[in-house]
C-alpha cells in the first residue's frame, strides 16, 4: 500500500484539556437572532475571526451544548459572546464555560452598549484584547496523525460519489485510524437498509448495541415524518432511491471497527472510527427536521472535535465550514473541472484508472496534513465560513456542559 | 486497473442487476461492462448520463433492483437489458415520495405552492 508519509509531523496548538488545534480563531458567538449584525461586523475584516450564534430567544440545551462544544474546539483559541439583553440564552454563561476551559472570554450585552456603532466598536475593541491574549496562550507543540479527529460528511451526492469520492475518503479513514488518529462520520439517515451490516462493523457488544438502537430510532424517525435524506439533486445526478444512496453514503466509513455511537457535542472517547448520531429523540419526534442541510452535519462534526471535515460532493458545493477547514472531495470529473477554485481532491481518478483507490488515499491524506500544516483549504481560501444551528431535542445522559441555571 | 473509454460501466458486486454509467453513454452505442463479474458488453438502448444506471439484465415487473449487493428499489415495470434504471421503472420501498420525482431533473412534483 502506499504509505502517506507516515513522519509527518506539524506544529499545531496545545490546549489545556490535551487536545490539540491546527489554527489559533477567534469566535464571536450572538446569542439571538436580533444580535448576529452587530456579531458579523464585529467580525468583518478580521481574517481569523469566525462567527456562529443562536437565532432564537427561547433556550435550547442542545443548542447550548453545540456551541459551548465549539466555543472550546482545539482550533479555538479566544470568544466573545455577545447578547442583545432580553434573550434566554447568557452570553456571560458562555464566556464562563469558555474560560473554564483556560481560554480567554469576553461577553456583553448591546443593550448595555448604546446602539449598533458603539456595540461594535465596543466588541472590536475586545477582540483585539482576546486576540493577544490568546496568542499569549496559545502553546505551539508538534502534532502528527494521532492527534487527529477527521469528519465525513457528503452532499451534493451523485451516481459517483458511492464509487470514488465516499469510497476514497473511508480508504483515508483506514490508514488515519491505523496511524493512532480518530474519525468520525454522521448521516445516519443515509444508512437506510444497511442495519445489520453496520452492526457487523461493531467493535464490541456494547458499540453493536448502540448501533442497532441507533438506526431503529432513525427508521422510526423518519418514518414519523416521512422525510428521507435524499434530494432532487441526488436524483438528477443518478440516485433513484434513498437505499441506493444510503450504501454510497456509508462507504465513508471505511473498514475499521465502528468504536460506538456519540451524540451531538459529545467527544470520541479513545481514538478509532466513530458514528455520531445526529437524530432527535424519539420522544420529540414530531419536533424539527434531522439534517436540514449539509452545514449542520459539518457543524456536529465539528463539535465533535474534528480539526478537519472532508466533504464529498458528486454534483459540486460551493459551501466551506466556520472553525475547522473544510477539505472538498469528488468523485465526478465533470464536477472537478466546473468547480476547480472550489474543489480540493479530484477522486475520479480511481474510476478513470489514473490511481488505485490506495493511491488517491495516500494522497488525500497528505492534503490533510498540509491544510493541518497551514495550508488554506479552497473554501478557506474563498473566505467560506458557513454555520447553521437550529432547535432540536436531543438529551445527552451526562449532561455537564449546559448554561442553563 | 486500465484506463476505459467513457462508454464503460460498474458493477460494484457480481450479484447487482445494474451497472453506473462512468461517462456518457448513447442510445446504441456499445457499453463495456467492468467490475467483478467478468467483462461484458451491453448495448445502451438510449442515452444514459454519468453517474445513472443501466440494466444488465432482464428485469420483471416487482423484482427488486440490486446494486451494491443490496436492493436498491423495486421495478415499477418490466426493464430491459440496456435501458436506463431510475425514477420512471424503480421506486424505493421505504419513501412515499419516490415516484413524484420529475425523470430528469428530480424536481418534486408532489409540493404546493400555492
Amino acid at each position: 500500500m502506499p504509505d502517506p508519509t507516515p513522519s509527518r509531523v506539524w506544529t499545531g496548538y496545545l490546549r489545556p484539556d490535551g487536545r490539540k488545534g491546527i489554527r489559533n480563531h477567534l469566535l464571536v458567538i450572538y446569542t439571538v437572532e436580533c444580535a448576529s449584525f452587530v456579531a458579523q461586523e464585529i467580525a468583518k475584516d478580521e481574517p481569523d475571526t469566525h462567527v456562529i450564534g443562536f437565532p432564537g430567544c427561547y433556550d435550547n440545551d442542545y443548542a447550548i451544548r453545540l456551541m459551548l462544544a465549539l466555543a472550546t474546539h482545539p482550533n479555538i483559541g479566544g470568544v466573545l459572546a455577545v447578547g442583545l439583553g432580553c434573550e434566554y440564552t447568557q452570553p456571560h454563561r458562555i464566556a464562563e464555560a469558555v474560560r473554564a476551559s483556560g481560554r480567554p472570554a469576553e461577553s456583553f450585552f448591546i443593550q448595555e452598549h448604546g446602539g449598533t456603532r458603539t456595540s461594535i466598536s465596543h466588541g472590536k475593541a475586545q477582540l483585539a484584547s482576546l486576540r493577544t491574549r490568546a496568542a499569549e496562550s496559545a502553546i505551539k507543540v508538534p502534532m502528527t496523525w494521532a492527534d487527529l479527529t477527521i469528519g465525513a460528511e457528503c452532499g451534493g451526492s451523485d451516481g459517483t460519489s458511492g464509487l470514488a469520492g465516499n469510497p476514497v475518503v473511508g480508504r483515508a479513514f483506514d490508514n488515519l485510524i491505523d496511524r493512532g488518529g480518530s474519525a468520525s462520520f454522521e448521516e445516519v439517515v443515509e444508512m437506510i437498509g444497511l442495519r445489520d451490516l453496520m452492526i457487523s462493523r461493531a467493535a464490541s457488544p456494547q458499540a453493536a448495541q448502540q448501533l442497532g438502537a441507533t438506526y431503529d430510532k432513525m427508521l422510526n424517525y423518519c418514518k414519523a415524518v416521512r422525510q428521507y435524506s435524499v434530494s432532487p439533486g441526488n436524483f438528477a445526478g443518478g440516485l433513484t432511491t434513498i437505499e441506493e444512496k444510503s450504501m454510497g453514503a456509508f462507504a465513508k466509513g471505511g473498514s475499521r471497527p465502528i468504536q460506538g455511537v456519540i451524540r451531538v457535542s459529545e467527544r470520541p472517547p479513545h481514538p478509532g472510527l466513530w458514528l455520531l448520531d445526529s437524530v432527535p429523540d424519539e420522544h420529540f419526534m414530531q419536533f424539527g427536521y434531522t439534517n436540514p442541510n449539509d452545514t449542520e452535519g459539518i457543524m456536529d462534526l465539528i463539535a465533535a472535535g474534528a480539526q478537519i471535515v472532508l466533504f464529498i460532493t458528486g454534483r459540486g458545493s460551493v459551501i466551506g465550514s466556520a472553525i475547522a477547514p473544510l477539505i472538498k472531495v469528488t468523485g465526478n470529473a465533470r464536477t472537478y473541472r466546473n468547480m476547480s477554485e472550489d474543489m480540493d481532491f479530484d477522486a475520479s481518478r480511481v474510476l478513470s484508472g489514473e490511481l488505485t483507490m490506495d493511491a488517491a488515499a495516500a494522497e488525500l491524506l497528505d492534503l490533510i496534513a498540509d491544510v493541518a500544516s497551514g495550508q488554506p483549504s479552497k473554501p478557506e481560501r474563498l473566505g467560506h465560513r458557513e454555520f447553521f444551528l437550529m432547535y432540536k431535542h436531543q438529551d445527552v445522559p451526562s449532561l455537564e456542559a449546559g448554561c442553563r441555571a | 486497473m486500465t484506463a476505459q473509454p467513457a462508454s464503460s460501466a460498474f458493477q460494484v458486486h457480481a450479484t447487482d442487476n445494474v451497472a453506473t454509467l462512468l461517462g456518457e453513454a448513447a442510445a446504441g452505442a456499445p457499453l463495456a461492462i467492468i467490475g467483478p463479474a467478468q467483462p461484458t458488453q451491453l448495448a445502451a438502448r438510449e442515452n444514459i448520463s454519468l453517474g445513472h444506471k443501466v440494466a444488465l439484465v432482464a428485469i420483471p415487473e416487482g423484482a427488486p433492483i440490486v446494486k451494491f449487493g443490496v436492493v436498491i428499489g423495486i421495478a415499477t415495470r418490466p426493464i430491459e437489458p440496456g435501458e436506463w434504471v431510475h425514477l420512471h421503472n424503480c421506486r424505493s420501498q421505504l419513501d412515499e415520495r419516490s415516484g413524484h420525482f420529475d425523470l430528469h431533473t428530480g424536481e418534486p412534483g408532489d409540493s404546493a405552492y400555492a
